[in-house]
């Protein structure tokens, strides 16, 4: 992987979270608590306001930190997966990952967000994007390509049926509603490989 | 204390407490007791930062029983007791009950100075598996 500046990455998620803090606001309201863009929101601005502390450690350390930060923060359910999700994938990535360290460290990561939620791709969940991306990741796909297919993984829960989290209780009526965790992954997603380009 | 300790974790902190105004109606101060709720920003939800620190408040070497109510507070239950870590961790159980029942049962079983697994196992006996 290239130099990139974290600091610069983790100015751009919290960028892209807080322009869409409305939005997953929105979609979370339709079948989960409401509270998911706020959240989010939330979270990535306590890891923005420390985003120069973070930098200045080796990448694995600064993910673990940046994880440990989003369960602190963020709350919700979202807090724990978001966070599970950056600490797992602190604890497997390297000092400076080529793209198959990134893709078996972001495999790993994916099962620790599964099992922290009990969840499996299918579910109408966040690692119905995760997934696919860790598949493009594999596959050697561009930036772009990932972030158009992160995309459409989110747009694919519209039909999904929720069997986890809150939306679950609301079971057939969750259908017709994009997975608010799905988008804000898509969001991550899209944001990461545009700022990161196609160094990796 | 010698007896197990039981934290009690609500997405509203008025569920919370009026879980642990029952446990302690029931079995006094025999059970150390925490409770917490409320996303710690004035809103519904749950926070690791305040289970751990309930789980501190209702520590004991016997081990800490929490029960839980909707499935968030579980993760988040989870992840407390993971960032707590080892030794203490393996004296940490996160109940599948229901919240008020689960918690009143635990805590009955606990004063009479019940082990962890008694405990638990009294608890999850209210969950139909």
């Amino acid at each position: 992987m290239a130099v990139f500046h974290l600091a610069r990455l983790i100015t751009a998620a919290a960028d892209t979270i807080a322009a869409h803090a409305e939005e997953l606001t929105a979609l979370d309201q339709a079948i989960g608590d409401g509270d998911h863009g706020l959240n989010m929101k939330r979270g990535f601005e306590a890891v923005r306001a420390e985003a120069e502390a973070f930098s200045a450690k080796p990448l694995p350390e600064a993910l673990k930190a940046i994880g440990t930060k989003l369960v602190m923060t963020v709350g919700g359910a979202s807090g724990p997966l978001f966070g599970t999700l950056f600490m797992a994938l602190g604890k497997e990535i390297s000092a400076a990952p080529d793209r198959a360290n990134l893709t078996a460290a972001f495999g790993k990561a994916i099962e620790a967000v599964a099992a922290r939620g009990k969840s499996q791709v299918g579910q109408k969940t966040m690692l119905d994007v995760l997934q696919p991306v860790h598949d493009a990741l594999a596959d050697g796909k561009t930036g772009s390509e990932i972030a158009n297919i992160a995309d459409a993984a989110a747009d694919a829960t519209i039909p999904m049926k929720a069997l986890r989290g809150r939306a679950s209780f609301l079971g057939d009526r969750s259908i017709g509603h994009m997975d608010a965790g799905a988008r804000s992954t898509a969001l991550l997603v899209r944001t990461v490989a545009e700022t990161i380009g196609e160094s990796v | 204390m010698s007896n197990v300790g039981i934290v009690i974790v609500s997405h509203s902190p008025l569920v919370a407490e009026g879980t642990a105004d029952m446990v302690r109606q029931m079995v006094g101060d025999e059970v150390p007791l925490a409770w917490c709720g409320g996303n710690g920003h004035g809103g519904l939800g749950t926070s690791v930062e305040a289970i751990m620190g309930a789980i501190e408040k209702a520590w004991s070497e016997a081990g800490v029983a929490i029960l839980v109510d909707l499935g968030g507070a579980e993760t988040n239950s989870e992840m407390a007791v993971e960032m707590i870590g080892e030794p203490r961790a393996q004296k940490i159980v996160v109940c599948n009950a229901p919240i008020v029942e689960g918690a009143v049962m635990a805590a009955t079983e606990a004063s009479g100075g019940a082990s962890l697994k008694e405990v638990v196992a009294t608890a999850h006996e209210l969950s139909p598996s």
